[in-house]
């Protein structure tokens, strides 16, 4: 079984001339069906491919594409109905219009809310299959659905299946191959006629008739008014009830599943302790165990002491250079410094090369090389491109971003999010936005980055510029939060309080102002709340697993160019040109030292890079704490930059970027001024 | 019968929906599965109103906004 993340889709726009012609000539099959219904583990199980599956309207935009046997098959992001509301609706509009049979996956605990696509599919005339995915749900639930007078009345074959136990995912092949087109309603079809008797497909004259502009425009008729749609869907409406009436029985008496957590979560007075009591968790597990324990062995043990050492040495073995070993006391701080110089590389000074050693093995030393040869100080130097990125990366960032994403991971498929989107719906309101919008906010404490890309399921325009900027300027992202939290550690409660209370109070003031400074009004809430369940871990550690390796990927390029141009800037003296530049800001105005200078270069490639260079720095407390509020107010990464601009266009992007410069700087001297 | 809009419904009343707002928010409930006529469950009432409806499984969460412009009688 092969597994590719979701690089490895294809969005329909970028197939080339050739791949369209060769999918002429295989027939397309699309899994459709809700959001978070399961089709994802149904197209895994047909391709062998994987993709990432989410409890949330938004996360899978683009479509991914396979093989299974002499078919296309083709995976959708969840969808209510078909038309033109949003670009996941866009883009599965396409990909179905274009299709030969559709797969339909229902959630058979949810009949009445997904057989409303899945009539509207028959109704577009298209040869369709229906999955009545969680079958095994039904039994414990008590619930009874008659699968075959389903499939009487529907005209299309039904057949039950459990994405958890695969239960029935044998007979998804005979699903594909018996796919036909369903019973239609006869007063709809006549009025579909008139538009199919100008040449127009069924699917497309169905989704004229719905009032979908983009379609009506492609065939150069007249749309029709919303009306019509209303009339359409209220009918459809009525079906949908006639059928789930027909089929589903429930044998509970009270005939409702009380689900107690979720209830429990949504109330203020319950919710608040329930949320603070999973950030509680959240903290011990990412904050204490992971940030502290773990990356303590994986990066001073395994990635100083075991690997930059023993490369380092190696490289001086056969090169000029001079170590400095500094002896630290129990409480860190540095007692006696030995210097090491070999003009012509330690081989040529075996007794010497000894005495290094045998001191270097004590646990409480730390150890600088510095190089004189210029290239390999970029590499293997303080900044060194091959040593710092490696260690960085590998044994700091790693093991960090893997107990962000799983945390990220739990929650969205528990269906805990929309839940706290609605507990804080009120909260919200009151700076422009609704609860959905704490979505993208959450999101964004793991990346920025994908943050904005979910900025997309907001109403307006207007949220998404309020929430695009609270990205970019308040919330620190999973890895830049770590950085802080080990700067933070051993630092007591204080500078804790500060941080939080200044950063609050710019979220507070920001979206404030943008609140009242942007026109227009803020879409109110409405919101599918899914039965809230245990995650898989099954799903969470292989969704977990894509994504770090997937930040990874990117990270290490930005990574990479931001070590390396450090490390130019420091071997052509352009490093020290840029400290004296802002030295005047630096030390005077944040009250830090000049090298930390270095951060806001490294800062611009990577939020949690500017604040790793911090770490070297020796910081008394109220510094650092100036530092991380600086640091967290900077701009956002490259990718991020890159990413909002696509998204909120030059002029808002750059304005927002330009904006952090600003806010940065004043805020965090403000702060210094007051507490150093 | 009272007759009132859905951000004034109290928690665990049963209330019929009488009229939804047009356009957009009509098509979002009618795919969700709330259609004029039906009948659902106030499961919870959120301070600041925002409102929580069950039909027999599905639940929505509403802003208190837009519940203000949904007509319903209490039943």
């Amino acid at each position: 079984m092969s597994f590719e993340n979701s690089e490895n889709a294809y969005p329909v726009e970028q197939l080339t001339e050739n791949q369209k012609v060769s999918q002429k000539l295989k027939e397309k099959v699309v899994l459709v069906g809700n959001p978070n219904v399961g089709k994802s583990c149904i197209f895994n199980y047909l391709s062998g491919m994987y993709v990432d599956v989410s409890n949330f309207p938004g996360t899978t935009i683009s479509i991914n594409k396979s093989f299974y046997k002499d078919k296309e098959i083709f995976d959708t992001p969840g969808i209510y109905g078909v038309s033109s509301f949003n670009d996941e609706e866009r883009v599965a509009k396409e990909i179905i219009l274009s299709s030969d049979i559709v797969l339909n996956v229902v959630n058979a605990l949810h009949l009445e809310r997904d057989l409303f696509l899945t009539l509207q599919l028959i109704d577009m005339g298209k040869r369709v299959s229906v999955l009545l995915n969680f079958s095994d749900e039904l039994k414990k639930r008590k619930i009874k659905i008659n699968t075959k007078l389903l499939s009487e009345l529907l005209g299309v074959e039904v057949i039950e299946t459990s994405a958890i136990s695969k239960y029935g995912f044998d007979k998804i092949d005979y699903a594909i191959q018996n796919a036909r087109v369903g019973n239609q309603q006869l007063e709809l079809y006549a009025l579909l006629q008139q538009l199919m008797e100008k040449s127009i497909p069924q699917a497309e004259a169905l989704l004229i008739l719905e009032g979908d502009e983009e379609t009506a425009a492609k065939y150069n008729v007249k749309g029709d008014n919303s009306d019509s749609r209303e009339k359409i869907y209220i009918s459809r409406r009525n079906r949908v009830n006639d059928i789930v009436d027909q089929v589903e029985h429930e044998d509970t008496k009270k005939g409702e599943i009380f689900n107690l957590i979720g209830r429990m979560s949504l109330n203020p007075k319950t919710g608040i302790p329930i949320l603070f009591f999973m950030l509680i968790l959240v903290y011990f597990f990412v904050g204490d165990f992971v940030s502290q324990r773990v990356v303590n062995f994986t990066e001073n043990t395994l990635g100083k002491r075991i690997f930059e050492y023993n490369l380092k040495s190696l490289i001086a073995d056969y090169s000029q250079c001079k170590i400095t070993v500094d002896l630290l006391n129990d409480e860190g701080k540095v007692i006696d410094t030995k210097n090491f110089y070999f003009p012509d590389g330690m081989k040529k000074n075996i007794n010497l090369r000894n005495e290094f050693k045998s001191l270097s093995t004590n646990e409480s030393t730390e150890i600088n090389f510095h190089f004189y040869n210029p290239i390999l100080r970029l590499l293997f130097g303080e900044f060194g491109v091959i040593t710092m990125t490696t260690t960085y990366l590998l044994f700091l960032l790693f093991p960090l971003v893997v107990s962000f994403y799983f945390v990220m991971a739990l929650l969205e498929d528990s269906g805990y999010l929309p839940r706290l989107a609605t507990m804080l719906d009120r909260s919200f309101n009151r700076i422009g936005l609704n609860g959905k919008a704490v979505i993208p906010i959450i999101l964004g404490f793991g990346c920025i980055t994908m943050a904005n890309i979910t900025t997309r399921l907001l109403g307006s325009e207007r949220e998404k510029s309020i929430v695009t900027a609270i990205l970019q300027f308040v919330i620190p992202c999973s890895a830049q939060l770590a950085v802080i939290t080990v700067l933070l550690s051993g630092a007591g409660i204080t500078p804790l309080l500060i941080y939080v209370s200044v950063i609050g109070s710019v979220l507070i003031i920001l979206s404030t102002i943008l609140n009242k400074l942007l026109p227009g009004e803020s879409s109110p809430l409405l919101i599918d709340l899914p039965i809230m369940r245990i995650p898989k871990l099954n799903n969470i550690l292989k969704k977990t697993f894509y994504r770090s390796v997937g930040f990874m990927k990117e990270a290490g390029f930005w990574f990479f160019v931001g070590a390396l141009g450090v490390g130019l800037m420091e071997i052509t003296g352009l490093l020290f040109v840029w400290q004296d530049l802002l030295a005047p800001v630096t030390t005077y105005w944040l009250k830090l030292p000049k090298e930390a200078a270095n951060a806001f270069v490294m800062g611009m490639v990577r939020r949690d890079f500017g604040a790793a260079g911090l770490f070297d720095l020796r910081l008394t407390t109220m510094q650092i704490t100036v530092a991380i509020i600086t640091i967290t107010l900077f701009v956002p990464c490259i990718a991020s930059f890159v990413v909002m601009l696509k998204e909120r266009g030059l002029k808002e992007g750059l304005s927002i970027w330009i904006g952090t410069w600003i806010t940065a700087f004043l805020i965090g001297g403000i702060v210094a001024q007051i507490i150093i | 019968m009272t007759k009132m809009t859905l951000d004034k419904a109290k928690k665990g009343s049963r209330v019929t929906i009488l009229k939804l707002p047009s356009g957009q928010y009509k098509v979002q409930f009618l795919r969700l599965g709330i259609t004029e006529g039906d009948s659902v469950l106030c499961s919870e009432r959120l301070p600041g109103g925002t409102i929580v409806i069950q039909k027999n499984r599905q639940e929505i969460a509403i802003g208190s906004d837009l519940a203000k412009k949904i007509k319903i009688i209490l039943q």
